[in-house]
């Protein structure tokens, strides 16, 4: 019996092995192998072509004390991100606070909020590089309604970043559906207390919502930050197939790395530059999970 | 247009809310909750439909634009309604490039990355969810873990090897790894089959049935809506990726719809009309297929944030 039971216990561990190992494969293959290539080319001066030379530290001591648009990339990023993760968040709770309730069409309403969150890549870049042309470009024409003398846009590079975060923020349905769905989950019986009290539809939303559900803000926000830092293929297609718009002002930190990496082929300065921005957002991370406790909320905690 | 003076009203309105909120915190003066519930659902349906025009007008923009001769284009002020509808625009877009190659060969990818995609994440998702191994715990922290890295740090170094297994200009690249699995979908669908009973599986292997056959005779079908999910999102990554063949493609025989559109941009610089009719050609078969597989969507995402 006993021994029966071992084999039986064998049998099953050799079928879980073989039904993971389609993953083990391609992890070993297409992360663990190439992130310890990385490492390793990352203190070479390897570049596809000639055999790679050990240089030490040098590729990283050149980004960081010789390189400007190493600096200038970083800068850009980080602007992206500063903006475009807050505003993008308090955009989408906004946003499904309004589709969380009771209105007439409300099924239609989130159906089409949503759209554009599934609509990416090139076609929607060109929409955008339509929209937004100064002379011929629906934005420009609307703000002419208003009055307004609007900007030029992705021609300006004080208004190119911008010009992107108004293009994430229509594409923030995403974001808006996760909140939605959390949102439904808050018990009802909170809200029917809260308005014995007397609270008003604020309160309500601050005092109850808000906290609820922070979880999810915090899903959001870790993973629209870790996102952020990787902006490339809008920056790519809208600053003319890759080259940075005016003034480098669209030279994002993956836009340098592709170019280090694929235009120049230096490999090895570019996966030095993919280890920076890995530990960039390592540490991000680990601040987020740090002051999560601070804001997070999670029920059954306490009370 | 009309719309600038609903705008208008509807600031006003936001007024009237602020005393009626006020009015509310002491009930004496004001009673009337009844009122006030309807005139808070009026208030947010013009909010929600002034932001649906938000919503829908760079798409009105980009069907209107693409029907326009470029003089129209040119013309200022710009409008909204196209003078003569030329859907001869389209013909003509479609024959400049060779977009029907560009489409069979998008097709070929895409639909292979979903099969793999659909076969490789459910079976290992299973394997994760329903049989016991040793070291079960740890591969799975693993697998959430990769989700941690950004995608450049592999980049490269998966280029280099590609390149080195002679790969480049060839869709290996782009279909291959589809078929190991990929940590967000094994992780969305384990979440199924853990509300797949126990008892069912156990009762099937009483009856002879191996983990391949309960996989694919009742785990494949309970899972459906999941698998919807995988595919439908699948289908989009591959339809709209633009990295992979950037990288990997250099053969203009081979070119997608994304990159054909890229080099179409360039062959016609500003020719608006020809580049919206390409544009809305490219994104017409996600918002067909979002339309059509929408509430797959909405499910998908409610278990994604079911399993915070």
């Amino acid at each position: 019996m006993g021994k029966k039971r071992m084999t039986m216990r064998r049998k099953e561990s050799i079928y879980g092995y073989i039904f993971v190992l389609p993953w083990i494969i391609g992890f070993l293959a297409f992360t663990a192998g190439p992130l310890v290539f990385s490492f390793v080319a990352s203190f070479t001066n390897y570049n596809i072509t000639s055999q790679m030379d050990f240089v030490g530290g040098e590729n990283y001591k050149g980004l960081l004390t010789e390189d400007s648009l190493f600096w200038t990339s970083l800068w850009n990023t980080l602007y992206f991100v500063i903006f475009s993760v807050p505003l993008t968040t308090i955009g989408a709770i906004f946003l499904s606070a309004l589709l969380n309730q009771d209105i007439p069409g409300i099924r239609y309403f989130r159906t089409l909020y949503y759209l554009p969150a599934v609509l990416s890549g090139v076609g929607v870049y060109m929409l955008w590089m339509q929209l937004l042309d100064p002379g011929t470009g629906m934005v420009n024409l609307v703000l002419s309604w208003f009055g307004i003398d609007g900007p030029n846009w992705l021609f300006d590079p004080d208004w190119t970043k911008p010009s992107l975060i108004f293009m994430k923020l229509w594409s923030v349905g995403g974001s808006m559906l996760l909140y939605l769905a959390s949102m439904q989950g808050v018990s009802k019986s909170l809200y029917e207390a809260a308005e014995i009290d007397g609270a008003n539809t604020w309160k309500k939303f601050f005092h109850i919502t808000l906290p609820m559900i922070t979880p999810v803000i915090f899903f959001d926000v870790v993973t629209s930050l870790i996102g952020g830092f990787q902006i490339f293929q809008e920056a790519y297609v809208m600053s003319n197939n890759g080259e940075g718009g005016p003034a480098n002002s669209l030279l994002f930190y993956n836009l340098y790395m592709w170019k280090q990496a694929f235009t120049n082929f230096n490999m090895g300065y570019a996966m030095a530059m993919s280890w920076i921005l890995f530990v960039i957002v390592f540490i991000m991370t680990m601040i987020n999970l740090k002051l999560a406790p601070r804001w997070v909320h999670y029920e059954g905690e306490e009370k | 247009m009309a719309k600038t003076t609903d705008n208008l009203d509807y600031l006003d309105s936001a007024d009237d809310l602020k005393t009626l909120d006020k009015a509310n915190e002491n009930p004496s003066f004001f009673e009337h909750r009844g009122n006030r519930k309807t005139f808070l659902v009026v208030f947010n349906f013009i909010l929600l439909a002034i932001g649906s025009l938000l919503i829908l007008s760079p798409l009105w923009w980009m069907f209107a634009t693409s029907l326009k001769t470029m003089a129209e284009v040119m013309s200022f002020p710009p409008s909204f309604w196209p003078e003569n509808w030329l859907f001869s625009n389209y013909i003509k877009t479609w024959e400049a490039a060779p977009f029907t190659r560009y489409t069979i060969n998008t097709l070929t990818i895409t639909i292979i990355v979903v099969i793999g995609n659909v076969l490789s994440n459910s079976f290992i998702a299973y394997g994760f969810a329903k049989i016991p191994f040793r070291g079960k715990n740890i591969l799975f922290a693993i697998v959430l873990a990769t989700m941690m890295i950004p995608g450049f740090v592999t980049l490269i170094p998966q280029y280099v090897l590609f390149a080195n297994l002679g790969w480049v200009n060839t869709y290996y690249p782009l279909i291959v790894p589809s078929f190991f699995g990929s940590a967000f979908n094994i992780f969305l669908l384990r979440q199924f089959y853990m509300t797949i009973p126990t008892e069912l599986i156990e009762a099937a292997k009483m009856e002879g049935a191996n983990h391949f056959y309960i996989w694919w005779k009742i785990g494949l079908p309970l899972t459906k809506p999941a698998i919807a999910t995988v595919a439908i999102f699948s289908f989009n990554g591959a339809w709209n990726d633009f990295l992979g063949p950037l990288l990997y493609l250099n053969d203009e025989k081979l070119y997608t719809l994304q990159i054909g559109l890229q080099v179409f941009k360039g062959q016609l610089s500003t020719q608006w009309n020809y580049l919206m009719a390409g544009s809305l050609l490219v994104l017409l078969p996600v918002i067909l297929i979002f339309f059509i597989f929408q509430k797959y969507f909405i499910q998908g995402i409610n278990l994604q944030s079911g399993g915070k």
